[in-house]
């Protein structure tokens, strides 16, 4: 896994993980975790995001080409509000029907199908961009109460 | 065999105090090591006929979907094998993050900490006795 920061080493604006193992899974963990304890979320939040960030980077490995994509974490901020923002993207087939992928218990693996639906839950915004054929980005947002 | 045993054989060790066995999952968990854990405790009660096992998940700050399926897993196993589990310390923060994102966790024997799991396995083996008498 390579890291690369791009701010100041006191409070990096914004840290990428490349995830191709499981192993990488504990590091998305502490890097969300580390975010979150410095945008001053409270313990239940930092539990849910980095709980968030556990799943989606799952997916990466489970459904994405090659199990390999990349992990952006860094400071949210729009003007009052204070939190943490990841991206979790991948080159891999992408989700032929997203609507279907946010539905509890919908899974092409044999799983829980609770990734996806679970994760909305514990974050305050998420995002999918994602066709068949380009790829997948899944990006979350999680504020300071 | 020993009234109190530990084999730190495995990656996670697991103890023996009489006819209950003690896992204690701590820190960083990852995928293989719960797998591992779960390979070697259901051989654990099978070698040594434990009636109870304890696991502890106190020390695990967080627990995602796959990590919760293994537990569960992990009890109904122990139970299959004709010995009880329970589940002992999840984290408030962990148990909030769990049930608000809908992992089934409900039909698990649960305690605050250790001690109190172990008054639960007793009764769980107690009303085990009490039906096999009735059967």
């Amino acid at each position: 896994m390579s890291i690369k920061a791009d701010g100041s080493e006191l409070a990096p604006a914004r840290v990428v993980a490349l995830v191709d193992s499981e192993a990488d899974l504990i590091h998305v963990r502490q890097l969300l975790r580390a975010e979150a304890v410095r945008a001053g979320l409270g313990l239940v939040d930092q539990t849910k995001l980095v709980t968030a960030g556990s799943e989606l980077a799952r997916n990466i490995l489970v459904y994405a080409t090659g199990s390999r994509g990349e992990v952006t974490v860094e400071r949210a901020s729009d003007g009052e509000r204070q939190g943490v923002r990841a991206a979790f993207s991948d080159e891999g087939p992408g989700i032929e029907d997203v609507e279907a992928a946010m539905r509890d218990g919908f899974s092409t693996r044999g799983s829980l199908g609770l990734g996806l639906p679970g994760s909305k839950r514990l974050v305050d915004e998420l995002t999918i961009t994602s066709a068949k054929g380009s790829g997948t980005r899944v990006t979350i947002v999680k504020w300071r109460r | 065999m020993s009234d109190i045993e530990a084999r730190p054989a495995g990656v996670v060790p697991i103890m023996r105090i009489g006819a209950t066995l003690l896992v204690a999952l701590q820190g960083e968990i990852d995928d293989t090591t719960v797998l591992q854990v779960e390979s070697q405790l259901t051989a654990e009660v099978a070698r040594t006929h434990a009636t109870g096992v304890l696991l502890d998940v106190s020390g695990l700050s967080i627990v995602d979907s796959f990590i919760a399926r293994v537990i569960a897993r992990i009890v109904a196993m122990v139970r299959l094998l004709g010995s009880e589990a329970v589940v002992v310390g999840i984290q408030p923060a962990v148990a909030i993050t769990l049930v608000e994102m809908g992992v089934p966790m409900g039909h698990l024997d649960t305690a605050l900490n250790a001690e109190q799991g172990m008054v639960l396995l007793r009764r769980l083996r107690r009303a085990d006795v009490d039906q096999s008498r009735r059967l």
